[in-house]
């Protein structure tokens, strides 16, 4: 007999949410110049959990001035100084690592498994790597005196809030910048929460400040002349508008854009272990991740098992409260992700792949999306192409080696693929010719500070994490 | 300078010294053309323009006017020679690299004359430059097989697995060559993107391009694959603009664009999200070149494997 699964919700009692929260700016939350303000829903609720102050021109007019102010004597500060700060930080960030959990689960939807046993650590050791650069900045390879760039204005997306902002902040304090960031307008609470850690660390007034807001305030932020250095991480779309933005300025531009990353899994592949990799691949965090494996290539002479297999283990996936530590898929993160998703499955339908999904309840309120697997699919077809940026699979075969990577070229994009195989020689040989930024083998979707991470081709430029991470807020 | 030896060719005859009637040699001149998919076509359009003396003024060539037609195709031929040339060893490339800076200094002398008619040098000038050109040639061949140890490396990643950062060439590069250097600036901005397992479309200096088409000939008896360079002559605005709109060229080099022209290219490279580098008032041809312009086309891909028994 089946044993039902007895809810395990995590308590949402550690968390103090006020009903409203201001822009972070100058070291002081402020309400927004125009007096501007938003609504943040949870996503698997559609609960209104706070107001939020919204940026607008003059909001970033006065953050930048701020963060223009600080930069002087931050970027003079010798550099264990600085590195301390983030190590503050960093520690901070673990005490509160399980109240940032909730909070990031119930602002963006996504399981508490994945805040708890995945962002959270992350962002914390994203500040503790960084950190301990700030006073070796001669030896990271780019000469021996370098000096930070300014003010670097960061704008990042919604799929992870907390981890995205580490990315950007840590390395841009390490190196000596002073930043101003724009979280997403779905996802706006726990920078903010951000905020009031930088605080507790007595970090230095305007050294970081957090603009709430929309589109408008990003791209206000981008265009702003006393930004000397601009980081993105969203899609290809805004990428492409901000490179013309910056066209004719002395900025300097890192992009981390979308993706479309063939998964590629050879006969000899452990079968099990790689459909563990594909789950992980397309439905961690709910398929909104830039280097999500959306596109399984799969040796034709194994697919049937494989794709049996898969079905089976999609059976066991759970959907539903992100704040249920059984819960392996929670909310698309907004209505308007939720229709791009659903119209991008119809295409896959309308243009003759077949659509599987296991049976599956999904709650009433809320976002919700089934994880979908497409066979059938071509290489023409919309959902083999295009970024879904959701829990949708597309299958596609392959004979030889060859055209596998072939195939798994055969897109605009260039984030990342996974290889799948017993075999060290085809892995190395395989991962040679893929034209992407990370590869996994064997594995898929893993992240450490330690290592460089961004794309090739419309994927954008520049890598965030490790060494590699500093070139980007680094005059060299 | 070059009149002695210029004009004296390009007149119909001269009076012998002593005074009697001599037909002195003509000079054979040379049709100078472009270097694309390893062959020296003359640009598609059938359209040349003059090239005079930088301090005379004296025409000393009809270089090609290459088209917007030309750059496509050199662009076709850059990206059939990429897998090759990416996929050689970096001690191969090195090899080719270095045969580049033999080939050279056996052509100093012609080098030289050109450089000094193209840039108004005088010879000694014009030759520390040629020898300039040659060690830089030997510098970046050094580097082919030292910038993945340099720029790449193992992540202490906290979990059990092994990951190892490699540097790797992004594809099509389209380079401006300096206005100001016709073979030195040339070549610093060349060999660091064939260095790397790059290949590339260069723009030739617009009024000093006879150097630049001469390199080609040079390229073309060292060892280096059809298309891996390029090389049009012609007009920079006319020749950038496309290539800066390609679908296929992956990263621009602006460095001998006008700064009016420039921001217009990097709006449009913006539409493929093209690698780019600006123009540097500052940089110096004389300068140490550091590691800049070679990790200024490289991507960095980062593999990881599970690890365990």
């Amino acid at each position: 007999m089946a044993f039902e699964y007895a809810p395990a919700p995590e308590s949402r009692a550690i968390l103090d949410l006020a009903p409203s929260y201001g822009l972070f700016i100058d070291g002081e939350f402020a309400e927004a110049a125009d007096g501007a303000v938003f609504k943040s829903v949870s996503p698997s609720s559609e609960e209104v959990l706070a107001e939020v102050a919204r940026a607008g021109e003059a909001d970033v007019e006065r953050a930048v001035a701020a963060a223009r102010r600080a930069f002087g004597t931050w970027s003079a500060l010798p550099g264990a100084e600085r590195g301390k700060y983030l190590f503050r930080i960093a520690r901070i960030l673990q005490e509160r690592s399980r109240e940032l959990a909730v909070l990031e689960s119930l602002d963006n939807g996504k399981p508490i498994r994945e805040t708890r046993d995945i962002d959270l650590p992350l962002v914390a050791a994203h500040f503790f790597y960084y950190a301990g650069w700030a006073d070796k900045l001669a030896y990271a390879g780019y000469g021996p005196d370098p000096r930070p760039l300014g003010v670097a204005g960061q704008v990042i997306p919604w799929n992870f809030p907390l981890l995205m902002l580490s990315w950007k902040i840590a390395p841009a304090l390490a190196a000596g910048n002073t930043v101003v960031l724009k979280p997403a307008e779905t996802t706006p609470l726990s920078a903010l929460f951000f905020a009031d850690i930088c605080r507790q660390a007595g970090l230095p007034r305007g050294v970081v400040n957090i603009l709430p807001g929309y589109g408008d305030a990003g791209a206000a932020l981008v265009a702003h002349p006393d930004v000397d250095k601009v980081a993105f991480t969203g899609s290809t779309e805004v990428g492409r508008s901000i490179a013309r933005t910056v066209a004719g300025t002395r900025k300097r531009v890192t992009l981390e854009l979308g993706g479309k990353a063939a998964n590629i899994v050879f006969d000899d592949a452990p079968i099990d272990q790689a459909v563990e990799g594909i789950v992980d691949g397309i439905f961690f965090n709910q398929g909104h991740v830039c280097c999500a494996g959306s596109r399984l290539l799969v040796q034709e002479s194994v697919q049937d098992e494989v794709l049996d297999a898969l079905k089976r283990r999609m059976a066991t996936l759970r959907v539903g409260d992100p704040l249920d530590k059984n819960t392996d898929i929670g909310a698309i993160n907004s209505a308007a992700q939720l229709a791009r998703i659903t119209e991008l499955a119809a295409a896959g339908e309308a243009e003759g792949a077949q659509r599987w999904a296991p049976p599956c309840e999904l709650p009433s309120a809320g976002y919700w999306f089934a994880p979908t697997l497409f066979t059938g699919v071509t290489q023409a077809h919309r959902i083999a192409r295009e970024e879904i940026f959701g829990p949708v699979l597309s299958v596609l075969t392959f004979r030889t080696p060859a055209e596998a990577v072939e195939k798994a070229n055969n897109t605009p994009y260039g984030l990342a693929a996974g290889i799948w195989s017993e075999k060290g020689s085809r892995i190395l040989s395989v991962a040679d010719k893929l034209r992407a930024g990370v590869v996994w083998a064997n594995t898929f979707n893993k992240f450490d500070p330690t290592s460089p991470f961004g794309g090739y081709k419309e994927s954008g430029y520049g890598r965030e994490g490790g060494r590699h991470g500093l070139e980007g807020y680094l005059d060299v | 300078m070059s009149d002695s030896k210029n004009s004296e060719g390009r007149s119909a005859g001269a009076r012998g010294s002593d005074g009697r009637n001599e037909v002195a040699r003509l000079a054979v001149l040379k049709t100078y053309k472009l270097y694309a998919g390893g062959r020296f076509p003359r640009s598609e359009s059938g359209r040349v323009y003059e090239v005079t003396d930088s301090k005379s003024g004296q025409w000393l060539a009809n270089a090609p006017l290459a088209s917007r037609k030309d750059a496509r195709d050199a662009v076709v031929a850059a990206r059939r020679a990429f897998a090759g040339w990416s996929g050689a060893t970096a001690y191969n490339r090195g090899q080719v690299l270095y045969r580049v800076a033999e080939m050279l200094e056996g052509r100093r002398e012609q080098f030289g004359r050109e450089v000094a008619e193209a840039e108004g040098l005088s010879r000694a000038k014009a030759a520390a430059a040629v020898d300039a050109a040659v060690d830089r040639w030997v510098w970046y061949a050094g580097w082919t097989d030292k910038i993945a140890q340099v720029a790449g490396g193992a992540n202490p990643v906290a979990g059990p697995f092994f990951n190892l950062s490699t540097p790797e060439p992004t594809g099509v590069v389209a380079v401006l060559a300096p206005q100001d250097s016709s073979l030195l600036g040339l070549v610093s901005v060349l060999a660091p993107v064939i260095a790397t397992g790059n290949t590339a479309v260069v723009v030739a200096a617009e009024r000093a391009p006879l150097p630049a088409l001469s390199l080609g000939e040079v390229l073309a008896t060292s060892d280096v694959p059809a298309g891996v360079v390029n090389i049009l002559s012609g007009r920079t605005a006319e020749l950038a603009a496309p290539l800066a709109a390609h679908q296929d060229v992956n990263a621009l080099d602006l460095t001998g664009a006008p700064t009016a022209l420039a921001v217009d290219l990097e709006i449009a490279a913006a539409e493929t999200l093209k690698r780019l580098r600006r123009p540097s008032p500052a940089e110096s041809w004389t300068a140490d070149p550091g590691t800049g312009r070679l990790t200024a086309w490289l991507e960095t891909k980062t593999v990881w494997h599970t690890m365990g028994v």
